[in-house]
């Protein structure tokens, strides 16, 4: 079991490596000038130049590489030529471990923006799956007792509907119609828990985290539907009927149980995937997430907050990952660690 | 024994041993090979052929458009100001629904909505079915790979598929989308507009796409690897390009069709959002896309505008996936789901 763990581990930081070495790759390799990208749009020859020295893109990419991991390690200063800090060191800004960069834009830290806008991604991801997780789950169970049926049909069938419809028209048609036209809903704004209390927090977040339940819904209903049909044809599931139990112990003390392994894994990949940002739910509710973040920095060239939430999400999926295949052995005990 | 060459063989000489050798008093008995009987089953679920009537409606409708467009049947381009409004909104009930427009006019500029979105179809249905293309075949290569060598190559092509899958890919495709368009056509030459946002689009999504196809593949295959033909081949001392490509893959067909109709759909939904993040093809080019997030500045002024190319949206999606799932149980009889 410890020696599955440190492996998983090992690969999991070999994995992350190759992730930030590639992001890199793709991003500077290209003929086209960094530094153009990461001090706005609207730039000039002096500040561009300025941008350059500061985040350190007039070294080599490698060793650009190099000096993002040691910040992710053990922190670094900017800017990040050793010149400019010693000629003015009321400007050089300490970014500690672990450092996803320096925003030249913002004149911040990533890791700044980056603490300011997780709270939001977190809330929506986690309102969001719990909504998908119940609804997708109970709904997989009904169809899956009723099989062929009219509520089997009309479940999968909407739930296939609801997925269909793409993420922002949905979000677009709730804002604009539930919330303002037939006013339903009061509008959505995102209130932080210590702002608003729990009840604000939540009140709000339904619409936007609603919207991307429905994504996963789908998805969800069919996965469960399957392995409940599946498992409730198992000897043990006889065995259990006709000891006499209860058909709702049967159902969800035993053919769940069977149906959990491949339900954890999708939801933890799912939820470490929104961890990194819900960019279009974000964008159409304004939402000032990570998926927000990205989108603003995108649009206004902001390279090293890209990057740094690029490195961020991708560090999320790896983790869960880990975590997910960790907790098999917890869940499954037919599954042995070799 | 030979290899199978065609892939309806294959499995007809696996079958073989289940016809019943004596025909007894009920006249001959006549053998249906698995190809038949899942085209039989096919055709029997109604669902399914529902589906696979619209999927060749679109197939049809995107097909026809540039044509219809030269003819000058269909006018995507030109503006008419004289059906809007002081407010730029269509004149009219039904966002302007008139004999010469049959969806209306979009408000702002007057385009035709029927000839914006009949058009629009061509260019959703030509991204994702190339980016479904490419997905598929990095996915099966890497996959075939993968199943039949084992050992170390399965083992970089597992971790290749896990660091795929932890790049956060929206993100990834907005936040790169202006240094590799500006790659496209400085380094690489491509026009400037369409041309080089489709190339991106069509590029990026396939190479984010395979994991999936490439973990189903690998699957088949570890089964595969382990039946005659395979080892009968290599004792015939078959190269390992003859073994995975003239062997293996032949017998692939089934999974690789229905994952192909699984993939398309989830592009067709890709393209939307990427349109809706600006990074796909840009208007006045068309695509379903474009056309619905040009819409949402006017979701509630005018809801035929708003609903109509979301709806051709959701509609190909779900008849694909219909179609996908109608395809696997037709295949595999066994998936009784």
């Amino acid at each position: 079991m410890w020696a599955y763990i440190v492996r998983r581990l090992f690969i999991g930081v070999a994995l992350l490596l190759a992730l930030t070495l590639v992001t890199f790759v793709l991003f500077f390799a290209s003929p086209v000038d960094p530094a153009r990208y990461a001090c706005g749009k609207n730039c000039s020859e002096d500040q561009r130049d300025q941008a350059r020295a500061a985040l350190g893109y007039d070294k080599p990419v490698y060793e650009q590489w190099g000096l993002f991991m040691k910040g992710i390690v053990a922190g670094r200063d900017f800017p990040a030529d050793e010149e400019l800090r010693a000629a003015a060191p009321e400007v050089v800004t300490h970014c500690a471990a672990p450092c996803l960069g320096y925003s030249h834009l913002n004149s911040s830290t990533v890791n700044d923006l980056v603490v300011d806008a997780a709270p939001v991604s977190i809330s929506l991801a986690l309102v969001a799956l719990v909504m998908w997780l119940v609804g997708g789950v109970l709904f997989g169970i009904l169809a899956a007792v009723f099989k062929g049926s009219f509520i089997d049909r009309g479940i999968v069938g909407l739930t296939l509907v609801a997925y269909a419809f793409p993420t922002f028209f949905i979000a677009v048609f709730f804002l604009k119609y539930l919330a303002v036209k037939w006013e339903l809903w009061p509008y959505p704004t995102y209130i932080s828990l210590e702002d608003g209390g729990l009840a604000s927090w939540l009140g709000n977040l339904i619409i936007p985290s609603f919207t991307l339940a429905l994504v996963f819904m789908a998805g969800y209903v069919r996965m469960t539907r399957a392995f409940m049909l599946e498992s409730m044809t198992e000897d043990y599931i006889r065995t259990a009927k006709s000891k006499g139990l209860k058909q709702r112990t049967v159902l969800f003390k035993h053919g769940l149980r069977a149906a959990l392994t491949p339900l954890v894994t999708m939801t933890g990949l799912d939820f470490a995937t929104l961890l990194g940002g819900a960019i279009i739910t974000e964008s159409v509710f304004a939402y000032p997430g990570l998926g927000l973040l990205t989108v603003q920095a995108s649009e206004a060239w902001d390279l090293p907050t890209v990057i740094g939430v690029v490195v961020l999400a991708g560090a999320f999926v790896i983790l869960m990952n880990i975590i997910v295949d960790i907790s098999y052995a917890f869940i499954d005990p037919r599954v042995r660690l070799g | 024994m030979t290899a199978p060459l065609s892939p309806e063989s294959a499995l007809e000489s696996h079958f073989v041993d289940e016809e019943q050798p004596d025909g007894g008093d009920s006249g001959p008995i006549v053998s249906k090979s698995p190809g038949q009987l899942a085209r039989a089953r096919f055709l029997k679920d109604k669902l399914s052929m529902v589906a696979l009537v619209i999927v060749v409606l679109y197939v049809l409708a995107a097909i026809s458009a540039p044509l219809l467009v030269k003819v000058g049947f269909l006018d995507p381009y030109s503006s008419n100001q004289d059906l809007l409004n002081e407010f730029q909104l269509p004149i009219g009930a039904w966002g302007g629904i008139s004999g010469d427009h049959w969806l209306g006019v979009e408000p702002g500029i007057g385009r035709d909505v029927l000839s914006r979105v009949w058009y629009g179809i061509s260019f959703s249905l030509a991204i994702s079915l190339t980016a479904t293309v490419i997905a598929v075949l990095i996915g099966v290569t890497l996959g075939i790979v993968s199943g039949a060598s084992g050992g170390w190559v399965d083992a970089i092509i597992g971790r290749a598929i896990d660091l795929t899958l932890a790049f956060p890919q929206t993100l990834m495709l907005l936040a790169l989308s202006t240094v590799a368009i500006a790659f496209i056509t400085e380094v690489l030459g491509v026009p400037a507009g369409p041309p080089a946002q489709s190339l991106y689009v069509v590029v990026v999504l396939g190479l984010f796409g395979w994991t999936g196809v490439a973990r189903i593949v690998r699957g088949q295959v570890l089964s595969l690897r382990e039946r005659e033909f395979v080892a009968a081949s290599q004792m015939m001392g078959a190269s390992k390009f003859r073994l995975y490509f003239k062997e293996i893959l032949p017998n692939l067909w089934a999974p690789i069709l229905v994952t192909f109709t699984l993939i398309m759909p989830a592009f067709v939904s890709a393209e939307a959002a990427l349109a809706f993040l600006n990074v796909s093809i840009r208007p006045p080019t068309p695509t379903l896309g474009n056309v619905l997030s040009d819409s949402l500045k006017f979701a509630e002024n005018d809801p035929v505008y708003f609903f109509v190319p979301a709806i051709l949206i959701a509609a190909i999606v779900v008849s694909f996936n219909l179609l996908g799932d109608g395809l696997r149980d037709a295949l595999d009889p066994k998936g009784h789901r």
